[in-house]
């Protein structure tokens, strides 16, 4: 049997708003217990929300981005249900007048060909708190820092039809969300958490299988991971004869596989209706020209110009475009040292590698695009060579200086002054009479190999500090000489 | 000095007749001493009142004395008030002592009012009679074996005893204007939107609204002048200006037209009810107004419709009560579950549980539409329905409730009998327009209110009418005996 | 409209309200009388009519994107039935 997999995709953004949704307490990563939880978001009696303008502004922003609708009457209703980190006992969501309406992202599959994802809709919502089960013997710890935190759920058609296109949809979110300052995009932190439903059907099949939903995966890997895991656990339970039960499941990294969400089994009717502490918003057109005005160029139109204007490669392109930090560091080398291929380079290059070894994102990389530039500088106009460029970056890496002082301290300028060069080639071709004699008594196209062996004598005498490119020239031009 | 009216009190303390101080000791010992027999106080806030009065003779000597400064208030306890128990008449918040102020209560503390206590009330101001309250029955002072009305019905009572010269209540579905018709005192419920509804516990939110209940409609209008306003932490507050309510107290009723609709005078109103109110109209017609029949079709609907949107949105906001970061808490939960329905199955009563269980009914799945939907139709049928009367009319009359006081323990057997009690203040909720009450005679010994409904931030006419109607009459001066 | 005990605890359980098996009929009775007064709606013509939220029909207000509330938890936590180390704690939630 051909099993066709389909897949759609909630994805949970946390804004990047300074306060809450609804509530001036602020939404700062890391805080210490309940301290940045207030009156509104513990539920207190008695309290009353009022929607934060930014939360607005980035759903706005959003919408335009995937050329989505713009919910001009956009409004706040109730999902009622009993949970510990849910204070009110109800969230405060969008049932019936979303935010943003309907949408697409293009994707790129592995062969290179586009795809686009549909978008169904994109609302705005709270964030609920969070339990810890360690620690308290036999009960569990509720912290509401996150209560309240504004979310911009954005749910996808079941479009996608395998785990690799789910990641590379949930990359593009990544990225989109990052270029827009609507989100930090953190998975790690929790600022992105994506939901998949996935479900099987026969090749061919119009109808849609049961859909089970894989609840906060929070890493690329893990997403592909337990959408296929899921996949092979539906096909062999139906391979069995078994159903595939719609449910919650959680997905388990250390044995991937998922299981079912006992405790969310229970079916929950959540009643809900318009929440009457909130009034409809209306939303201008002018209010959403001005929010267009303020778009940055995205990932897909960047990615273009790249390859358009400076001549990247498609897969240069792609990739320094999909992370708006790698990007912008990009063009500031780029146009700094006018020289695309280079800067793309030794970004994707060394500076990927550095920035991998210690795990850092490139927001925090200890060598800044002025000072890259700074050393590809260096190594254009042939004062340091390739070689030494890597033993720069590393020490700046290592915060060392600046990059003229580390050439200075490292002895890293390399001999170009031709006249110095010549002295040591005649130096090396005295003291190897042996070698020379070899090179010269040589079939002529067999010579190219002995080369070598004089630039390393070179390359010693001179401590590396030789233009290799130069000194290949001059022992060329004096070698040949001599046969 | 208890009989005197606010604004009499306000002069009395100008005058230096006697001081803040003075004056708020008077009330604590009469509450002291008669307030068992209404039971119309949860709390009193002896030491804090007088901190407060001392503080405002302070204010005065220093010559920056204002309109209420050093006039002792009672607050429902439906108000959080920081530090200060706010139970909103149920178990589940014996134990709460709000950590914040209501912006009413707030307001009023600048206005420099001295907080007497916390009085009495419905249970999470769910009800008609005041006794469904945790902390036992409040009497009427009229008559200690009836009910005073609710769910303000402590407050009402406070005043009609002359415990407190003023009290704030709140109004959902008829909660100021009931009990106070019921106590024969004056109470007004604002527009929606006029008065900040920022730690007030919400029961439903789009209903709710705080207002003054007094001994007369000068004092209600010295009363709203400091608690309206626009409150940006409340998202429904409206940003109306604020007018002095006392500017225009003594207009004339010339010329002024009031709608009588023909249903709130048709079957099943009390007889001796009807004849008060009847009188109460002919004295506005002496004085000037002409009197129009008008019908609101729509006033019958008004109780299913309010039965079903009320419970809806008391369901939601009530989930919060659920033992975990304040109020009562089950003893030895066993598991997340059990804390939940014991926490609120021994917190909550019987009403509030009814009225939560309905709600969840109408929003459940397959229900929304043909109870919460319908009713939300039916509300804007409702709000068309007085917008029509508006154009013919300039106010509407009538009876504030179709009986005058009963009997203690003679509607708790069938709730709806009970309901039936809101019929003619629960459509001004609906539509969100203001009422004012006030005292209108006696039927059958008890009292019996007047009912005025204006249209949209209309206060001031109605407190106009109210003053001008009470200038000419003196139902409003009598007091129950026994609280001489 | 009749409502049974099966429904009164479904509703029960969905409300998180514990009811005394003693007090179920009560309970049935009374919902039930409530939604016989609430079933008179059905009588009203409302084909076309637009539902009514907020009483004005009024718009919402938006609040500027600031910090405004400073750390309470040591004075919002007096009130709270049972925390510790700053958490609030309750029975385990188990996933």
């Amino acid at each position: 049997m051909e099993w066709e997999t389909v897949i759609g995709l909630e994805i949970h953004v946390q804004l990047a708003t300074e306060s809450k949704i609804f509530s001036g307490a602020s939404t700062t990563f890391g805080a210490e217990a309940n301290t940045q939880a207030c009156a509104v978001d513990l539920g207190l009696p008695g309290v009353l929300p009022v929607v934060n303008e930014k939360a607005i502004e980035l759903g706005v922003r959003f919408g335009l981005a995937i050329d989505a609708e713009i919910g001009m009457k956009s409004a706040f209703d109730r999902k009622n249900y009993f949970y510990p980190d849910l204070p009110k006992g109800y969230q405060t969501t969008q049932m019936d007048y979303p935010i943003v309406g309907v949408g697409h992202v293009d994707i790129e599959l592995e062969d290179g060909t586009t795809k686009r994802i549909g978008v169904t809709r994109a609302h705005l919502e709270e964030d609920a708190g969070k339990s810890l089960h360690e620690d308290f013997d036999g009960q569990s710890g509720i912290d509401l820092n996150r209560a309240g935190t504004p979310l911009l759920e954005i749910v996808s058609e079941p479009d996608i039809r395998s785990a690799k296109e789910a990641v590379a949809y949930v990359k593009k979110m990544h990225s989109l969300v990052q270029y827009l300052d609507v989100s930090d995009g953190n998975m790690s932190q929790g600022s992105m958490r994506a939901d998949c439903n996935v479900s099987i059907r026969p090749k061919g099949q119009e109808e849609f299988g049961t859909r089970t939903e894989i609840k906060n995966v929070n890493s690329f890997k893990f997403i592909e991971k337990a959408i296929n895991a899921e996949i092979e656990r539906q096909i062999d339970l139906i391979e069995d004869g078994g159903k595939v039960v719609q449910e919650t499941r959680l997905y388990d990294a250390n044995k991937n596989e998922t299981r079912s969400m006992r405790s969310k089994e229970v079916a929950n009717d959540y009643r809900y209706f318009p929440c009457p502490d909130l009034l409809p918003i209306h939303i201008t057109e002018e209010y959403v020209e001005s929010v267009r005005s303020t778009l940055p160029e995205l990932p897909d139109q960047k990615c273009e110009r790249f390859q358009n204007e400076l001549g990247l490669s498609h897969y240069d392109a792609s990739v320094i475009s999909a992370s708006r930090a790698m990007a912008d560091y990009f063009e500031t080398v780029q146009t700094k040292i006018n020289d695309a291929k280079l800067a793309a380079n030794w970004v994707m290059g060394e500076l990927s590698r550095l920035l991998n070894q210690d795990d850092k994102d490139i927001t925090e990389s200890p060598v800044s695009a002025e000072q890259l530039a700074d050393m590809l500088a260096r190594l254009k106009d042939n004062t340091i060579s390739s070689k030494a460029a890597k033993t720069v970056i590393e020490a700046l890496w290592n915060g060392e200086g600046s990059v003229d002082e580390i050439i200075d301290a490292k002895g890293l300028k390399q001999v170009s002054d031709t006249g110095a060069i010549e002295a040591i080639v005649d130096e090396v071709i005295a003291n190897c009479p042996q070698q020379v004699e070899q090179y010269v008594s040589a079939e002529p196209d067999k010579r190219g190999k002995m080369v070598g062996f004089f630039v390393g004598q070179v390359m010693k005498a001179s401590k590396g500090a030789a233009n290799p490119g130069q000194v290949n020239q001059v022992l060329k031009k004096k070698l040949d000489a001599l046969c | 000095m208890h009989n005197k009216t606010l604004a009499e009190l306000a002069q009395g303390l100008k005058s230096g007749e006697f001081s803040s101080v003075e004056l708020t000791t008077h009330y604590l010992d009469r509450i002291k001493s008669l307030d068992e027999k209404t039971n119309a106080f949860i709390t009193t806030t002896e030491e804090h009142a007088l901190a407060q009065a001392k503080q405002a003779d302070q204010v005065r000597a220093e010559g920056n004395a204002t309109a209420l400064t050093g006039i002792p208030i009672a607050h429902k306890d439906i108000f959080c008030t920081e530090g200060i128990k706010t139970s909103c008449g149920s178990k589940m918040l014996d134990n709460f002592i709000a950590p914040y102020e209501s912006t009413v209560t707030q307001k009023c503390n600048e206005a420099g009012l001295v907080t007497l206590g916390k009085t009495n009330m419905d249970e999470f101001a769910m009800g008609s009679s005041n006794e469904s309250s945790f902390y036992g029955v409040c009497k009427n002072p009229w008559d200690l074996e009836k009910i005073p009305g609710g769910s303000s019905g402590g407050s009402a009572a406070a005043v009609a005893a002359r415990l407190a010269p003023i009290a704030t209540g709140t109004d959902t579905g008829g909660s100021i204007r009931q009990p106070a018709s019921m106590c024969n005192i004056t109470g007004l419920k604002p527009t929606y939107g006029r008065v900040s509804r920022w730690g007030m516990i919400a029961f439903a939110s789009s209903l709710d609204q705080a207002g003054p209940m007094a001994q007369t409609a000068e004092d209600a209008a010295m009363l709203l002048n400091s608690m309206a306003g626009l409150d940006l932490k409340d998202s429904t507050s409206m940003d109306q200006p604020v007018e002095d309510y006392t500017a225009n107290l003594n207009n004339g009723l010339e010329g002024l037209r009031i709608g009588l609709p023909k249903e709130y005078f048709a079957e099943g109103l009390n007889d001796s009810v009807k004849a008060a109110i009847e009188a109460s109209i002919k004295e506005l017609e002496k004085q000037g107004a002409i009197l129009k029949e008008i019908s609101l079709s729509t006033t019958k609907l008004s109780v299913p419709a309010y039965y079903v949107i009320a419970p809806a949105e008391a369901s939601a906001n009530l989930s919060r009560f659920d033992g975990v970061r304040f109020g009562y808490r089950c003893e030895d939960p066993q598991d997340l579950m059990d804390l939940y329905t014991r926490s609120r199955g021994e917190g909550f009563g019987d009403e509030v549980k009814r009225r939560i269980m309905i709600g969840a009914y109408a929003l459940s799945a397959g229900y929304y539409d043909a109870y919460y939907k319908k009713a939300q139709q039916v509300r804007r049928l409702i709000k068309n329905d007085f917008a029509n009367a508006f154009n013919e009319v300039d106010v509407i009359a009538g009876p504030t409730a179709p009986t005058t006081a009963f009997k203690l323990g003679e509607k708790t057997s069938d709730p709806v009998t009970m309901y039936l009690e809101d019929i003619f203040t629960i459509s001004v909720n609906l539509a969100g327009l203001p009422a004012i009450t006030v005292p209108a005679g006696f039927a059958d010994g008890m009292p019996t209110g007047l009912q005025l409904i204006g249209n949209y931030f209309q206060e001031s006419k109605l407190l106009n009418i109210g003053h001008k109607y009470q200038q000419a009459t003196d139902w409003h001066k009598k007091t129950p005996e026994q609280f001489a | 409209m009749s409502i049974d005990h099966d429904e009164v605890a479904k509703i029960a359980q969905l409300a998180r309200l514990n009811i005394e098996p003693a007090q179920m009929d009560q309970y049935a009775e009374n919902l039930s009388s409530i939604l016989d007064l609430v079933d008179q709606l059905q009588a009203a013509d409302t084909d076309g009519i637009e539902p009514l939220a907020n009483p004005l029909d009024a718009t919402q207000r938006l609040r500027p994107d600031q910090v405004t509330e400073a750390n309470q938890r040591e004075h919002f936590q007096k009130n709270a039935p049972s925390a510790e180390q700053g958490l609030f704690l309750v029975p385990k939630v188990i996933e």
